[in-house]
Formats: C-alpha cells, sequence, structure tokens
C-alpha cells in the first residue's frame, strides 16, 4: 500500500483565492474544524491579479443604483442565459459583502463624503466598481488572507489537490494529493469539501492567468459525477498586452476605458462607434462629443461604446485587426493619455503604469498602449444550486469562477468578485450545514487512493515518453487556434482529434528528477484537468451552433432564438470507459454533452427586464 | 513560429547560471539559452525547464509582479524574476540566479519561506471603532482619502519577502528570526498602526518581542522592494517613533487622555492575536507541513560563499 498522511476536518476548501477563503471564513464561524488546501503559497492565488473592482449597487456615486439594475445589466451582459437565481442574489448581497471587508480592513477608495468610491465598467449602468487604485484583487485576497489567520483557519500550501474522494455511497468525503515541495502524498477526510480552484485559462497560448488556472476543480467536479454547464462560454478580456510577446496577453485592466481611455486603430479611428449592437444601441453614445460628456455628467449624454460589454469590445478588436487596421505588434491602441493627467494616470492606474514602464518600456502617461483579446476567463462551471452552491455531486460545493450559472454567456468585468464574495460566503453556509448533518466522513476507499497515488507516480517509470511541457505547448497551441475567440464547426472537429491524440501523448510522458518540488511533475499533473476541460469547452462550442456571448461562430454569426433557451451541459458517461484517462482518471473520450432548458425567469424578475431598459 | 515560447529561435546566446541543489548542498550550473525579445529572467528560466531542466524547481504564479512568488537574487541582487528585464542585465555576462540567502532552501531557486507566515500569525489582528450613528445609517464607515492613503502604501505590499531576504538581522543572524519580525511585518504593523479605524495597540509588542529595536535602518528594504514601499521612511521610523512615544512621553500620554483616543491595552491586543506567546516566532516548525531543514544544516548549504551580498 503506498504511503500517505490523512488529516480529518469537518470542511476542507480546495482553494484559497477570493471564493476559497470567504467559504472557509464562513464555515469556521459557525463552529466546523475547517481547512483550507491550495497549490501556492496562501495570498498568491489568481484573485490577486484582478484589477478593475468589485461590482455593488451600494449607491455611493449614483444614489438612483440598486440591486434591481445590476440584475438587470447583469442578465443582459450575460446574453440572458444566466441562473437567474444566482444573479439575483448575487446584486441583492453584494453590498453587503463589500462593507463586511471594510469592517475586515479593507481600505477601498473614498468619495468626497468619505463613502467607498465605484467607478465606472462596461456594461455597468451606473458607476458601481468598489475599489482600491487598480489593484483591487490584492486588497480583497489580503483582507480576507488576514481575517483567515486571525480567525485561526489551518491553511495547507502548495499541495497539489489530485481527485476527490467518495465514500461507498458516493458521497464527496475528502481529497487526496500531494504536497508540492515535499512530493508526499496527503489525504485529507471532510464531511463536505467546498470547490474553489478557480479557472481554466492556462490552455490557451495567450492569456491572463497564472499557470495554477488549469481546470483542475472543474476536472475533479466533473470526475465525481457533478454537471458542467456553458463551458463554451469562455471569456477574451478585450485588452491584453500584445507586446513584448514574453509578456503577451499579460492584463491591461477595464479601469482604463472606465477612467476614460479610448481604442483607436492605426488609421487613428475610434472605431468602436461602429460596432454598437441593437441591444445596447439605446444607451450607447453615437457621437465622441456625446460619449466624452458622459464621463463628467452621466446625465449628459449616453455612455461611450468602449464601455460595452467584454465580449462586444473583444470582438470588435479581433475584426479591425483582421480587416488591416490593427498595431504595430498586431493589437489597437488604447490611450489614456491624451485623456488625462500624468498624474492622474499614475494615482488612478498605478499597477498599469507600472506593468508598462517596466516591462515594455511603455510610458502610458505620454504614449498609447497597444491592446488585444486574451483568454481571461470561464463563464461555464460546475452546476450549483443558486443558494447553497450544493453541485449534483453530493457532499460537493462549488464557487467561484469553478462554478457556472451567474454569468451566463459573458461575464460583466467586476462581477467576479463579487461573485467570490457572495457565493463563496453561500458556499460556506452550505458545506457548513451539509457537515453539521452527517454524522462523519464515510470511510474511503483505499483502492481509489492507491490507484490514484501508482496513477500519479507512474511517468517517473517509463524510461522513455514524452515531455510535458511539449504536451502543454501543443495543447494551447490547439486551443488558441481551434477554439480561440472565433470558432468555426470544422476547426471544432479538427481540435476534438487533436485532445485525442494529446491524451494518447500525456499517458507516455517520461519524468526524471525526483517528487520534490519538481515542476515538470506538478505539470504532468495538470494536464489530466487541462485536456478534460479543453474537451468540454470543445464539445460545448460544437453544439452551441450560434453565436452568444463569449461564443462566436464563424459558421452560425447570430444568436439564434432557441439556442438562447438551452445550456449544454457536460457529464463523464459510463459507456466511454473503453480508452485510457491521463493518470488513472476517466478518459476525456467519455465526456458528453447534452442540452438542458434554461429556467424561465419568474413574472416579477422578467418586468425588472423590461422597466429598466 | 514567430512566438514559439519554448524557444529555438534567435541567434543570441545567453548563459543562465542557475543554483541547483537541495538543503544538504548544491552547485550552480550553467544552461545556455538563445535570447529572445522583451524578455524577463523568469522567461528564460521557463525556457530553461521546456527544453533543458525539467524538474528545475522555481516558483511563480503570475509572471506580471502582482503575487509575489518568484523571489531570488539575480547577480546577487534580491529582484523577482518576473520583473527583471534580461536587456537590463550586462551584456555577455553570464545571468546568476540563486534562490534567497535568508529562507532555508528546498530545492534550486525555491525556498522554505514559512518563517513568515509564522510571523504573521502574531501580529494582533484589525480591530474597528465601532460605527458612528450616521454610519450606521448610511451602512459603511466614512474616511476620507488623505487618511486612507497611508495605510494603503503598506497594503500595497505583495508579499515577496525581498525585504525579509535582504534585511541583515535575519539574512546574517539566523538566531534573530526568534524574536523579530522583520520590514514586511513593521510595515504591517505600521498599516494597522496607521488605519484610521483601527484600535489595537501592537507597540509594546513590537519593542518587546518583534524586535524593532534591532532595526539599525540602513534602508536595504526599501531598496529592494518592487513596490517602492518606503518601508523605512514610512513604516519602521513612525513605528519607533511611536513606540518611544508610548514609553516615554508624558504629554503624548496626556494628548491621548484627551483626545479619548481608545487604543486598547497592549495586553488586550496580543489577547487577540490568534497565536500567541513569548517568543515572536516559534522557528522551523513543521505545522505547515512543509519539512523543515535544521537551522545549522540550511545555512550550510546556503549558497553564501562568494555569493556577492546586496545589503
Amino acid at each position: 500500500m503506498p504511503e500517505y498522511e490523512t488529516y480529518d476536518f469537518d470542511v476542507i476548501v480546495v482553494g484559497a483565492g477570493g471564493a476559497g477563503l470567504r467559504a472557509a471564513i464562513e464555515a469556521r464561524s459557525r463552529g466546523l474544524r475547517t481547512a483550507l488546501v491550495c497549490k501556492s503559497l496562501l495570498g498568491k492565488a489568481h484573485t490577486v491579479m484582478a484589477e478593475g473592482g468589485v461590482a455593488a449597487a451600494l449607491g455611493n456615486v449614483h444614489p438612483e443604483d440598486n440591486w434591481k439594475v445590476h440584475f438587470r445589466d447583469t442578465m443582459r451582459g450575460g446574453k440572458m442565459l444566466n441562473n437567474w437565481r444566482m444573479a439575483q442574489l448575487h446584486a441583492q448581497e453584494a453590498p453587503d459583502r463589500v462593507r463586511e471587508l471594510e469592517e475586515w480592513g479593507a481600505l477601498f477608495d473614498r468619495t468626497g463624503d468619505g463613502l467607498i468610491l465605484q467607478r465606472d465598467f462596461g456594461g455597468h449602468r451606473f458607476a458601481r466598481l468598489a475599489h482600491i487604485g487598480d489593484r483591487t484583487g490584492l486588497e480583497l485576497i489580503r483582507t480576507l488572507q488576514q481575517k483567515a489567520v486571525a480567525d485561526g483557519i489551518e491553511v495547507f500550501m502548495e499541495v497539489k489537490v489530485l481527485r476527490l474522494l467518495q465514500d461507498a455511497d458516493g458521497v464527496v468525503s475528502g481529497v487526496i494529493g500531494y504536497w508540492r515541495p515535499s512530493g508526499e502524498f496527503v489525504v485529507f477526510k471532510a464531511k463536505a469539501v467546498v470547490m474553489a480552484a478557480g479557472g481554466v485559462g492556462k490552455s490557451w497560448m495567450y492569456t491572463s492567468n497564472s499557470w495554477e488556472s488549469t481546470g483542475d476543480g472543474h476536472a475533479m467536479s466533473l470526475w465525481a459525477g457533478a454537471d458542467l454547464i456553458d463551458m463554451e462560454f469562455v471569456q477574451f478580456h478585450p485588452t491584453g498586452m500584445v507586446w513584448p510577446l514574453s509578456v503577451r496577453g499579460l492584463l491591461v485592466t477595464e479601469g482604463v476605458r472606465g477612467d476614460g481611455g479610448i481604442l483607436r486603430n492605426s488609421d487613428g479611428d475610434r472605431f468602436m462607434f461602429d460596432y454598437i449592437p441593437s441591444m445596447f444601441a439605446a444607451e450607447t453614445a453615437d457621437s465622441e462629443d456625446e460619449a466624452d460628456k458622459w464621463y463628467d455628467d452621466h446625465s449628459a449624454g449616453r455612455r461611450p461604446p468602449e464601455l460595452l460589454p467584454r465580449d462586444e469590445v473583444a470582438r470588435s478588436i479581433n475584426s479591425e485587426v483582421k480587416a488591416g487596421r490593427g498595431s504595430p505588434h498586431g493589437g489597437v491602441f488604447l490611450d489614456i493619455a491624451s485623456r488625462r493627467t500624468a498624474e492622474d494616470i499614475r494615482r488612478r492606474l498605478p499597477s498599469m503604469y507600472h506593468q508598462f514602464k517596466e516591462l515594455a518600456g511603455v510610458d502610458i502617461t505620454a504614449k498609447p498602449m497597444e491592446v488585444g483579446p486574451t483568454c481571461h476567463y470561464i463563464m461555464g462551471g460546475v452546476r450549483v444550486d443558486a443558494d447553497s452552491t450544493a453541485t449534483t455531486a453530493a457532499g460537493l460545493f462549488a464557487a467561484g469562477e469553478v462554478a457556472g450559472g451567474l454569468h451566463g454567456a459573458n461575464r460583466l468585468g467586476g462581477n467576479s468578485l463579487s461573485d467570490l464574495l457572495v457565493f463563496g460566503r453561500r458556499a460556506g453556509v452550505g458545506a457548513a450545514e451539509f457537515a453539521s448533518d452527517r454524522s462523519g466522513p464515510g470511510s474511503l476507499d483505499e483502492g481509489q487512493i492507491g490507484a490514484t497515488i501508482d496513477a500519479a507516480v507512474a511517468p517517473f517509470s517509463r524510461e522513455k515518453g514524452e515531455n510535458p511541457y511539449d504536451i502543454q505547448h501543443d495543447l494551447q497551441d490547439t486551443m488558441q487556434r481551434l477554439v480561440g475567440i472565433i470558432r468555426t464547426g470544422s476547426e471544432l472537429d479538427e481540435a476534438v482529434g487533436q485532445l485525442d491524440a494529446l491524451e494518447d501523448r500525456a499517458n507516455r510522458v517520461a519524468l526524471s528528477g525526483g517528487r520534490r518540488y519538481n515542476p515538470g511533475w506538478n505539470l504532468a499533473t495538470d494536464l489530466a484537468a487541462m485536456l478534460t476541460v479543453s474537451r468540454c469547452t470543445t464539445l460545448g462550442a460544437i453544439n452551441r451552433k450560434e453565436s452568444r456571448g463569449g461564443h462566436t461562430r464563424d459558421d452560425f454569426p447570430k444568436a439564434v432564438g432557441e439556442m438562447g433557451g438551452l445550456h449544454f451541459v457536460e457529464r463523464i458517461s459510463a459507456q466511454g470507459a473503453g480508452a485510457e484517462g491521463v493518470g488513472g482518471t476517466p478518459s476525456i473520450r467519455s465526456v458528453t454533452v447534452d442540452p438542458e432548458p434554461v429556467p424561465a425567469l419568474p413574472d416579477d424578475l422578467n418586468e425588472l427586464l423590461e422597466e429598466a431598459n | 513560429m514567430a512566438e514559439d515560447p519554448v524557444g529555438t529561435g534567435g541567434t543570441d546566446e545567453v548563459t543562465m547560471r542557475l543554483w541547483r541543489g537541495d538543503e544538504t548542498g548544491g552547485s550552480f550550473t550553467d544552461y545556455v539559452m538563445p535570447s529572445q525579445e522583451g524578455e524577463v529572467v523568469l522567461d528564460v528560466i521557463h525556457r530553461v525547464q521546456a527544453t533543458q531542466a525539467p524538474d528545475l524547481a522555481c516558483r511563480w504564479n503570475c509572471k506580471a509582479g502582482k503575487c509575489g512568488s518568484c523571489s531570488a537574487e539575480i547577480n546577487g541582487r534580491p529582484a523577482l524574476m518576473c520583473m527583471t528585464r534580461m536587456d537590463s542585465l550586462p551584456v555577455g555576462e553570464a545571468v546568476t540566479v540563486a534562490p534567497m540567502r535568508a529562507f532555508p532552501i528546498l530545492r534550486d531557486l525555491v525556498t522554505d519561506v514559512s518563517y513568515n507566515y509564522e510571523v504573521a500569525k502574531r501580529i494582533p489582528p484589525f480591530a474597528p471603532r465601532a460605527k458612528t450613528a450616521d454610519e450606521e445609517k448610511v451602512g459603511g464607515y466614512r474616511m476620507q482619502q488623505i487618511d486612507v492613503e497611508r495605510s494603503q502604501e503598506f497594503r500595497k505590499c505583495i508579499e515577496c519577502f525581498l525585504c525579509q531576504d535582504v534585511c541583515h538581522v535575519i539574512r546574517d543572524h539566523e538566531e534573530n528570526k526568534t524574536a523579530f519580525a522583520g520590514p514586511r511585518f513593521f510595515a504591517r504593523a505600521a498599516e494597522l498602526e496607521m488605519h484610521p479605524l483601527d484600535v489595537n495597540d501592537r507597540r509594546q509588542l513590537l519593542q518587546q518581542e518583534q524586535g524593532l529595536g534591532k532595526c539599525n535602518i540602513t534602508k536595504c528594504c526599501t531598496e529592494v522592494c518592487p513596490e517602492h514601499i518606503k518601508i523605512t521612511d514610512n513604516a519602521i521610523i513612525p513605528l519607533k517613533e511611536r513606540v518611544v512615544d508610548a514609553s516615554y512621553d508624558p504629554v503624548a500620554w496626556l494628548g491621548r487622555k484627551i483626545l479619548k483616543r481608545n487604543k486598547r491595552s497592549p495586553a488586550e491586543a496580543a489577547a487577540t492575536s490568534p497565536a500567541t506567546g513569548p517568543a515572536a516566532v516559534q522557528p522551523r516548525t513543521e505545522t505547515n507541513g512543509i519539512p523543515a531543514p535544521e537551522p545549522a544544516t540550511a545555512a550550510a548549504a546556503a549558497p553564501g560563499a562568494g555569493d556577492p551580498s546586496p545589503g
């Protein structure tokens, strides 16, 4: 029997970004023995990279803002595919979650009368994003981290979780992983598990995501029997850096546009006026004059088109570059230098100033930035019950980017940090209640534990084989070329074949060196999840024969009414067991996809959408 | 392919001299790589991993200067690998990358930074004052921008621990770690002390258990801070003044009484800290599960000899 150590808790939270921390704080506050397990050091999770702000209808800048308008903006931004109940809870509870952060020590920027300042962002009717310059994610994670430490929550850092463990009844009862520093295996028993493992962006070549975003949480939940929904909806943030190549994809906050930055093509045209969709025409300015008045006085004109939802702006930039009107390095120009004073820019956007100065040698107070779309966020994820965040796998709860539903087909900027807080807390409540009702974790399956360990170390016993870095590189290349911002049926079919081949290669990975802090091994154990989520996205994209939100099909360029009433749900089929998956996981060939109707909005919420139009 | 990230193109070469080893010892190994335009040190390390040394240990996350994971000593100077451009280093010379020297080696470029997480537990946490009637009504605290900016400077900290690495109080004196919080946590304490809402009082603790007096303001920490936080001038020196005021200044004491600045007593503050105890920190515990080498072994294993000190 392979060796491993065992810990026993009531609630285990996988992932220590905003959602995981918030969930752990909540479960701990209810008296449960709670631990966080995370792949990196505490405080380094991807939340730290969020820049612009957290969306909450506090009404500090525009008193007429309220949850109903936020709900409406979120649903419209998501092209009505959102889980309406999640969108409702999110809009209603975000203000309390933000104020709570302040009680835990967060220091947001202030309005003139001393309240939390809010900034404009794409798709939000009112200035709604509470922020700290352009480093809001850092403030959020540090506040939650310090609260978690003060509350005495145990944190197991640099543990890579491989699989969820289930008892004889199939109830999730723990996780197995390994310590990255030592390479030793560890099992955490739990009465309930919260999955808060973040996103999937590292499967694309150009992404704003850190190395951690390999879809572990999506894949592990799927393997344990949870449904995934809406996986075809991947958000390409309109503004990533395009040069130098080594930082291509690095995020340029939407706050630049919220604070007055505009987009121009190589002809100097402010091209976004040419791309205003009918759905947003009534509320978008149709001249530069009108748009420019809006920044200072929202009643003097309609919103600038640079602040359309992200999917619209990303597609427009893509079209400009394709039409030959791009910048020298294949992006477009984002100009704040000619619009705001140097002092203003440095104060409002300090990390953007720093980032361009140090990495690209560009002074953004004097010159425009070159930007283009970058893989940023997955709207789809583990299907959850809105109120409890319970997944369709008993004992498993999910919150944050790993959960699907809230954002529908496209997420509005700022709605991610509020998502983490609102549903992180709800996951903590849901898991705590489930754990309290359970007498103890069920007995774990020693066979499953042993098989997981054996499969994880298998690459060390192969003398010759594939290099995991080559496989990752080829996967990123496949997803970027064939399942990127603009998709087409033949390319998606091609991607399916390439993913099959990559799975076969991943089964032949050979490793050298020991298990101690071995990044080659760490990457090899990430590949199973990367391949699985890539397959889910590809299958969803093949089935959604229309263009909507973060999913654009060249061969089906319009939204199709009936498709707007469907989710695509990915599951593991028992029949697909013929092929071998990576590291003992189910093969990606066993992923199935089924359409399911989108639940109808109740009348009172439907009215909100209509009346606010 | 123009964007080949594993790098085979380019005519010029660069030699990366990387420390390989673990707590039992190690040495520098040279890797010759093709140069590519616009790269940072971390990019080249990634190419070394992808093409020559897949097991080369290197801790990193965001590659954007926002998470503070990839701290190392580049040509002897503590810096983030992701924010050090290759074209900022001398052309034609090998680029030396060593792990941070103040912490025990885990493997290659990765160190055990758990000391910092232990110190963090000893800082009495944020404790806000009660809301006023007006604040209860509006639902949130009122603070002026100018008042939050002082603490905001310290909250820019990305916890890269380069300031801890370069601080000679612990860099050269392992034994001081038991009673020294270090620049990162003086900045944290300053942030809380200057927080407009906080009522905890950490001054006596700083003086008696966290070694504030050991800092002799050489400003090495400020020099290496990638966030350009003025740790010495804006955090440590004001803290030293506050500690002195708390201990010796009767006028300040009277002022506090008159102005009703209701700081909690140091004993109360310490009691709210999640990890209380006489020593500031218990060094090298195994509570986080990372196997910790004995201090003596670690000191011997650190790539110190011949490694230029940046202090």
